[in-house]
C-alpha cells in the first residue's frame, strides 16, 4: 500500500505531541533540546507532505523546511552554549537544582 | 535598486551600526568610557533620521512592506532603544563586553523591524528568531550570577517551545490554504476547525512571546534573573514589537476569523489583568514587581486589540509609546540604584525622598503614570485604551477592566509610600546619577507628563496609522 497524507500526517501530529509530553515530564535540559527537535521535525514532515499531496505546484512548503533546519542549529548552538554556562555555575544540567528564581 | 535602499532605510540604518560596532571589537577596540558616547550618538541619529525619506512600497515579491504606519511603529521601537543606553549607562559602562551587548541588542532590534515589516509567513518566522535568540544570549549577560543563567535558560527554552507552535501553527495554514502570504491569506481562509486549531496554535505562540497569563510563567524569572539592560528591553522593545506583530497580524490576515479572536481575546484580557494584578501585589523584588505589572498592562493592551479597526491599533501604538516612556522611567531608577548600592527590594527604597528626591520624584512619576492617574500620559493611553474596548465590547468588560486599574493602584501606590511617607533610620545614602542616566531620565519624565498633555502626539499616530 503507497503511504498517504493522512498516514504522514499520523506520525507527524505523533512526533509532536511526544515532544510536546517529553518537554514538559522531562527534567533534563539536553532532554528539552531534543524534545525540541523533535516538535520542529514534526513540522518539517507536515510541510514536506503538505507540498507534496496538496500543493505540488508551489514550493513555499519546500522551503519554509530548509530555513527552519537552519534556524533550529542556530536555536540549539545558543541554547547549549547557555547550558554550558549553567553548567559551569550550578555543577549540574537538571532543571530541579536551577531554583534560584521562584515566585 | 535605489528603492531597495529607500525603502529599507531602517533596517539599512542599524545593520550599518551592527556592522560598525564589529569592525571595532574585532580592531583595536574602544574603552568603554568613549564606546558608550559613540553608541549613543549613533543610536540617536538612527531615531531622527527615521523620521525622513519614508516612502510606502514593497519589495521582493511582497515579502517585505512598508508604509507611514510602519515606519511609525519601527521609530517608537528606535526611540525605545536611545533610551535604554541612557537610562541604563552605568551598568552598561561596567560590562567588559559593552560592544557584544549591543550587537545582540541591535540584531534583536533589526528583528523586530523586518517582523513589523513582514508581507509573508516565512519573512516572519526568520524576523521573530531573529528577535528572540540573541535576546536570550543578552539574558546570560552577567556570567558568573547564577541567577542569570538560569534566567537565561528559562528564556530560550521558552522562546524555542513557543517558535515550535508558532510552526506547528503556520505548517497548518499552508496545509488549508496552500499559501504563506499576508495578501492572499485572507481570501483562502473559511474558518474550517482545522484553521481554527491552527489560529490557537499561532495565537499561543504570540501569547508566550506577550506573556499573556496561561503562558506567562517564565516572565517574572527572567526578568529578575538578567542584567536590567536586558529586563528593559525585553519589556519595553520586545513587548511593543510583539504587541505591534499581532496587531498587524490579527487585522490584515486574519480578519475573517474576527468571531473567532475576539472571544480569545476578552478571556485572555480578563485573566491577564487579574492574575498579574493579584501576583503584583505580593512582589518584593523590584524587577519582579515590574515584571508582573507589565503582564497586567498586557492584559489592557489585548482589551483595545477587540477594537477591529485604527482606533484600536492607534490606542495600542499610543500606549506602547506611553508605556516605553513610564517603565523605561521606573527601570532607569531602578538601575541606577542597584548597579551603585546592589540594593533591588522594595524595602530599600524606604525613605528613598530623604537623600535621593529627583530618582524618587521620577519613580513617582512613572508609577502614577504606570497606574494611570490623570495628569501623566499613563491615564490618557488607558482611556484611549478602554474607549477603543468599548466601541466592541460589552459594558461588563470595560467595568472589569476598570476595576483592575482601581486594584492596581494599591500596589504602585505601595512603592510611592514606601518612598515617601515611611520612616527609615538608614535609607540608602545619596545615589550619584551620571549625565547620561539624568538625561534619559528627564526624556522620560518629560514624555509622560507631555505626551498626555499635547494633543498633537495622539492626533499624529491616528493620523500616521489611518
Amino acid at each position: 500500500m503507497q503511504p498517504g497524507l493522512y498516514h504522514i500526517l499520523f506520525i507527524s501530529a505523533a512526533l509532536f505531541f511526544i515532544g510536546v509530553y517529553g518537554f514538559f515530564t522531562r527534567r533534563n535540559l539536553i532532554t528539552l533540546l531534543m524534545s525540541i527537535e523533535l516538535i520542529l521535525n514534526s513540522v518539517n514532515l507536515n510541510f514536506i507532505a503538505f507540498n507534496k499531496y496538496l500543493w505540488p505546484g508551489r514550493m513555499d512548503g519546500l522551503f519554509f523546511t530548509l530555513f527552519i533546519i537552519a534556524i533550529a542549529a542556530a536555536e540549539a548552538a545558543v541554547a547549549i552554549a547557555i547550558i554550558i554556562n549553567l553548567y559551569r555555575s550550578h555543577q549540574s544540567i537538571d532543571v530541579n537544582d536551577a531554583e534560584e528564581l521562584k515566585y | 535598486m535605489n528603492d531597495l535602499f529607500i525603502l529599507m532605510k531602517a533596517e539599512m540604518a542599524v545593520t550599518a551600526i551592527i556592522f560598525l560596532l564589529l569592525f571595532i571589537k574585532v580592531g583595536k577596540g574602544m574603552k568603554n568610557e568613549a564606546l558608550l558616547p559613540l553608541i549613543q550618538t549613533l543610536l540617536l541619529v538612527n531615531f531622527i533620521a527615521g523620521f525622513f525619506f519614508n516612502k510606502p512600497g514593497h519589495l521582493f515579491g511582497d515579502m517585505y512592506h512598508t508604509e507611514q504606519g510602519t515606519v511609525l511603529l519601527k521609530n517608537i521601537l528606535s526611540l525605545a532603544v536611545y533610551l535604554i543606553s541612557l537610562v541604563c549607562a552605568g551598568w552598561l559602562k561596567r560590562t567588559p563586553h559593552l560592544a557584544e551587548f549591543f550587537l545582540l541588542m541591535l540584531s534583536a532590534l533589526l528583528g523586530m523591524f523586518l517582523m513589523i515589516s513582514s508581507g509573508n509567513l516565512l519573512i516572519f518566522y526568520l524576523a521573530l528568531e531573529l528577535s528572540s535568540i540573541p535576546v536570550a544570549a543578552m539574558a546570560n549577560f552577567d556570567l558568573d550570577k547564577k541567577r542569570s543563567s538560569e534566567g537565561a535558560m528559562k528564556m530560550i527554552l521558552s522562546s524555542a517551545f513557543s517558535s515550535g507552535i508558532l510552526l506547528f501553527g503556520i505548517s497548518l495554514i499552508y496545509g488549508t490554504t496552500g499559501t504563506i502570504n499576508f495578501a492572499s491569506l485572507p481570501a483562502q481562509l473559511d474558518g474550517s476547525a482545522l484553521q481554527v486549531l491552527a489560529f490557537i496554535f499561532l495565537f499561543a505562540a504570540f501569547a508566550f512571546k506577550l506573556s499573556v497569563v496561561p503562558f506567562h510563567l517564565w516572565t517574572a524569572d527572567v526578568y529578575e534573573g538578567s542584567p536590567i539592560a536586558t529586563t528593559s528591553f525585553l519589556s519595553v522593545v520586545s513587548k511593543g514589537a510583539i504587541a505591534f506583530v499581532l496587531l498587524i497580524v490579527l487585522y490584515h490576515v486574519f480578519r475573517p476569523m474576527y468571531e473567532t479572536w475576539i472571544i480569545l481575546l476578552m478571556g485572555l484580557s480578563i485573566i491577564t489583568m487579574v492574575v498579574g494584578n493579584l501576583f503584583a501585589m505580593r512582589q518584593q523584588n523590584i524587577k519582579r514587581f515590574l515584571a508582573y505589572s507589565s503582564i497586567a498592562q498586557v492584559g489592557f493592551i489585548l482589551a483595545a486589540m477587540i477594537n477591529g479597526g485604527p482606533a484600536g491599533f492607534a490606542a495600542v501604538a499610543y500606549f506602547i509609546l506611553v508605556y516605553t516612556f513610564s517603565n523605561l522611567a521606573a527601570f532607569g531608577v531602578a538601575a541606577v540604584i542597584a548597579s551603585q548600592t546592589g540594593k533591588e527590594n522594595v524595602d530599600d527604597y524606604k525613605g528613598l525622598y530623604q537623600t535621593n528626591p529627583f530618582l524618587t520624584w521620577i519613580m513617582a512619576l512613572a508609577l502614577f503614570s504606570l497606574a494611570g492617574i490623570p495628569p501623566t500620559a499613563g491615564f490618557f493611553g488607558k482611556l484611549f485604551l478602554l474607549t477603543a474596548a468599548g466601541e466592541e465590547a460589552a459594558y461588563w468588560f470595560i467595568t472589569i477592566a476598570a476595576l483592575n486599574m482601581i486594584i492596581s493602584l494599591y500596589y504602585y501606590l505601595r512603592v510611592v509610600r514606601a518612598m515617601f511617607i515611611d520612616k527609615n533610620e538608614n535609607p540608602l545614602p545619596p545615589v550619584k546619577t551620571g549625565p547620561a542616566e539624568k538625561l534619559g531620565l528627564i526624556i522620560c519624565g518629560a514624555g509622560i507628563v507631555l505626551a498626555g498633555m499635547l494633543s498633537w502626539v495622539y492626533d499624529y499616530i491616528y493620523q500616521m496609522i489611518k
